[in-house]
């Protein structure tokens, strides 16, 4: 660095004499902490736009977000009448199956009109012509209302005869005018639902009729074809993620202390452990849809294991966490002195039982931490679970048990995230960014569960 | 689940091993531990790793080796009239073992006897709707020679299943006996158990190689298998990418490389002054605390998945770039899914990897060389910027390299936020597409992968391997040669 220059400049002859005072700048010095200024408060702004970025991410998400935990529903008294539901009247229940789901369209629209006589609203719709099987009253309901009616009855036939107080699912586009998503100007060109019925919600609503409540269904259910927004869930997905995560933890933590511990302990310098080392720092930094090409030729292709199955998908995740897991572990091994082991082999110890009964065990926190954060990197990976098939409308049914929960067909959170992302329907995005929150609540409490590991347990020597 | 049985005995059989192991050793010695060569708890372990180890390593190699071997067996028994016109080997074999699963799925329901499975005929029975009625959906009617190989398919696998459990049986039973005989109290039960260990964890060692193998394979076979349906010279100088399942597509790859680069360019425009500067002035200027609570705060930028950003391009930026620069604005932009939107996004994701790659790099310019420089007068952005950064350079340089292979290989922000067409064009406010966008898009969905269509994806795959590769060992090569050793 001999040719930096500011030392050039002060050398130079022609120097004017100085007329000032010293505690003055002059015009060159002014220059220079000016760029000193500038150049600071490109740093600032720098900072600052990363922390504007992160706000702005954050507030898209919890703004759009939010309204997928509440969902708009009516609270009807529904009359489960006989003559509809049980023409016989003797209670089989295979009579009382063989009554299809739109038969019990004409008692909520019973039921709609009951509660719209009792609160006196005035309303067109109240005088809605029934058409073929379907009225106009039925746009404010969701077309999954009427099979919940119907597996309410099949679990408890003895309701039929009875009249009950049920809370039914309104249509998304009812919930989107709850929520402000739908507007009068929205709907215009929109067939699923007309002025009058905006007006009768306003008038429901004003009643006590029409109410959002917490949306435990989005939690807990599985997801819904694309007419029916209302009802998606996540619940099945988590479950899928659930099951690969277990794959993945199974896997990986073994295999890459094992590996992490050769490496680290017992590896002799030479081209075999070269080649080893290249090979998972490069792994490390493989795309993670080449692991999705992978799992797809080698585990479905090759291997012929079932498709969209949580097995696969953990395999997957296994191969593409594995790095990430070795080179933390092997960092931590690094990082308890060799005292420790020197002291072991000293009392008599074989190299073995060194590693095993002391280094392990103080490495272990370390390790820990790790794994968990490779976990949640494998929690939040989407590219490979969409070519081993682990997306699409499949993570509509519960799995019967453990071993199906690893082989059947399933999606995970992610996936059904992009799953709702690709479909038409805007009242699917925010389903999309409130499965986002929840994936991010799992992400926070791993990584929280991390950093309390490292605080508490991990040792400074 | 015979293989999950399988598994389960041969892990009763090692504890089983563990505990006649050690109370044979105890025995020999006539209860005394001192005339043992190793503690007790060794010889058990010996002889729980003879039976597992190699038992289950039989175990995963048969289940990797026999469907490529019935499939074979299968394969050459069909006859060539079997293969109709306009259909491979390779589907007609898929539907075969269609068929096989679907049989094997009537008889586990108990829609078909075990005999009738095997004994039945296409001449006489609609297989198809007796299938269709356990829920295995058939495309076409089964034929003769269809039905006939599944149900070859099925013996021969069952046979190989059979012989599968009784090998892997008699080795664990082989391991347990052997083990048991040679425990005597100066068997060096302790050597041998940590040689074993040794070999468990060299084994585990060789899966990262193993990985790369599999990757490699996976990508080269198939793009052979590509190559051989498509020339060559059109995938990689073609201009067109217009691809249809029913045949006639051009494939063409430089589209899509230039919409991967176009959106990796504004996205490193985006990350790297930022993530730089960010850098510079969380090391050489923050006091503790802003330090303390920025760095963390950038890093959580890292954390968060990639389908966030994805959904985030989507519905937010998108949409936003779209009211300044669409038809209500400036009137450049057609759609909300555009490179601008995927770089712009992109480049967020990688601020925190720029930024906190070359934190580590600054971190370790010695602090001598700052002093020096500031003791010579200079002021702290000239000490940056003419002795912390050239001293720093090459790591810098790898950092960008590694961002940049980053943002080549990344795939759910463009899959969700750059669009479909694949677009040869200068203009960053128009909708084009990336190979790891249509690596997704070729092989998600049901096409049969014999098809020039869905094999495009493993050329695709190999080329995204191949450059992502090069650009990490170049850097890592950079920074090898070029970093300066301050001690």
């Amino acid at each position: 660095m001999t040719d930096v220059p500011f030392t050039d400049a002060s050398s130079g002859p022609a120097r004017p004499a100085r007329t000032g005072s010293l505690l003055e700048a002059d015009a060159r010095t002014r220059r220079r902490n000016a760029a000193e200024a500038r150049f600071r408060l490109y740093g600032i702004a720098a900072v600052g736009v990363g922390l504007f970025f992160l706000a702005a991410l954050l507030y898209a998400i919890f703004s759009n977000g939010i309204g997928a935990f509440q969902q708009t529903g009516y609270t009807l008294q529904i009359e489960f009448r006989e003559d509809v539901l049980d023409k016989t009247g003797n209670r089989d229940l295979e009579d009382i199956k063989s009554v299809k789901t739109f038969a019990y369209s004409p008692l909520l629209r019973a039921a709609m009109l009951r509660e719209i006589e009792t609160h006196g609203i005035d309303t067109p719709l109240a005088d809605a012509k029934v058409t073929g099987f379907s009225s106009p009253l039925d746009k404010l309901f969701s077309d999954g209302a009427r099979s919940t009616l119907r597996d309410m009855v099949l679990a408890d036939p003895s309701l039929i005869g009875q009249t009950v107080a049920v809370r039914i699912l309104a249509s998304s586009r009812v919930d989107g005018y709850l929520k402000g998503r739908v507007s009068r100007e929205s709907i215009e060109r929109d067939k699923n639902l007309d002025a009058v019925h905006l007006d009768l919600i306003d008038k429901l609503r004003e009643a006590g009729v029409a109410t959002k409540g917490f949306n435990l269904a989005f939690i807990t259910g599985p997801d819904a074809s694309d007419a029916r927004p209302e009802q998606a869930g996540l619940g099945v997905a988590m479950l899928g993620s659930l099951y690969m995560m277990i794959v993945v933890l199974a896997l990986s933590l073994p295999i890459g202390v094992a590996a992490s511990i050769y490496l680290e302990e017992f590896a002799p310098q030479n081209r075999f452990t070269d080649i080893i080392e290249v090979n998972i720092s490069n792994l490390a930094a493989v795309p993670s849809i080449v692991f999705g090409i992978l799992g797809l030729a080698v585990f479905i292709q090759f291997v012929h294991l079932p498709q969209s199955a949580p097995l696969v998908g953990g395999l997957v995740l296994t191969l593409m966490t594995l790095p990430t897991i070795i080179i933390s572990t092997r960092a931590s091994l690094k990082a308890v002195p060799p005292s420790i082991r020197d002291a072991a082999l000293g009392v008599g110890a074989s190299k073995m039982q060194a590693v095993f009964h002391h280094v392990l065990p103080l490495a272990m926190p370390g390790i820990l931490t790790g794994t968990i954060i490779g976990l949640a990197q494998a929690l939040g990976e989407t590219a490979p679970l969409l070519l081993i098939g682990m997306v699409g409308f499949i993570a509509s049914n519960y799995p019967d048990g453990a071993i199906s929960g690893f082989l059947a067909p399933n999606s995970a959170m992610p996936a059904q995230i992009y799953e709702w992302a690709k479909r038409a329907d805007p009242a699917f995005y925010e389903r999309a960014w409130g499965g986002i929150i929840i994936l991010l609540l799992f992400l926070m409490t791993m990584n929280i569960i991390a950093i309390i590991l490292r605080r508490r347990f991990e040792r400074r020597w | 689940m015979p293989v999950l049985w399988l598994v389960l005995i041969v892990f009763a059989l090692g504890a089983l091993g563990f505990v006649l192991g050690r109370r044979r050793a105890l025995g020999g010695a006539g209860g005394d531990i001192r005339l043992l060569h190793s503690l007790p708890s060794y010889y058990g372990t010996n002889v729980t790793l003879l039976t597992v180890v190699p038992a289950l390593f039989l175990l995963g190699i048969w289940l990797l080796v026999q469907p490529v071997v019935v499939d074979a067996r299968v394969s050459a028994m069909l006859p060539d009239s079997a293969i109709s016109e306009g259909t491979t080997r390779d589907l007609v074999m898929s539907d075969v073992r269609r068929i096989a699963e679907g049989l094997d799925k009537a008889v586990a329901e108990g829609a078909m006897t075990h005999r009738e499975a095997r004994d039945i005929r296409a001449e006489f029975t609609d297989v198809r709707n007796r299938l269709g009625a356990v829920g295995v959906a058939l495309g076409s009617t089964v034929g003769a020679p269809e039905l006939y190989a599944a149900q070859r398919y099925r013996r021969i696998a069952g046979e190989g299943s059979l012989a599968m459990t009784g090998v892997v049986l008699a080795l664990a039973l082989g391991g347990v006996a052997l083990s048991l005989i040679r425990t005597t109290p100066s068997f060096r039960a302790r050597n041998t158990v940590e040689t074993g260990i040794r070999y468990v964890l060299i084994f585990a060692a060789t899966i990262a190689i193993l990985t790369t193998i599999g990757i490699v394979l996976s990508l080269v076979f198939n793009t052979i298998d590509f190559f051989r349906l498509y020339p060559a010279w059109d995938f990689f100088f073609g201009t067109t990418w217009s691809p249809s399942f029913g045949g006639g597509s051009e494939l063409g790859i430089l589209p899509l490389l230039w919409g991967t680069f176009y959106i990796s360019i504004i996205a490193l425009a985006v990350s790297v002054p930022i993530g730089l500067f960010a850098a510079i002035y969380l090391s050489e200027y923050a006091s503790p605390h802003v330090r303390a609570f920025a760095k963390p705060m950038i890093e959580v930028l890292a954390g968060i998945p990639t389908i966030v950003y994805g959904l985030f391009a989507l519905l937010t930026v998108g949409p936003l770039l779209l009211k300044v620069f669409g038809q209500d604005g400036v009137g450049i932009m057609q759609a909300g899914t555009a490179v601008m939107t995927a770089g712009l996004v992109m480049g967020i994701m990688l601020i925190p990897f720029v930024s906190s790659l070359s934190d580590d790099i600054i971190n370790a310019v010695p602090q001598s060389m700052r002093d020096g420089s500031l003791g010579l007068g200079a002021t702290r952005s000239e000490t940056v910027r003419q002795v912390v950064l050239p001293a720093a350079l090459p790591g810098i340089v790898g950092a960008i390299l590694l961002a940049a292979s980053r943002a080549i290989g990344e795939t759910m922000i463009v899959v969700l936020g750059a669009g479909a067409a694949a677009n040869l064009s200068l203009n960053p406010f128009e909708a084009m597409t990336t190979v790891t966008a249509k690596i997704v898009s070729q092989l998600t969905g049901d096409a049969d992968f014999a098809s020039p269509e869905a094999l495009v994806a493993f050329a695709l795959g190999m080329t995204l391997f191949v450059i992502t590769l090069g650009l990490n060992v170049f850097a890592l090569y950079i920074v090898r040669k070029y970093r300066e050793q301050y001690e």
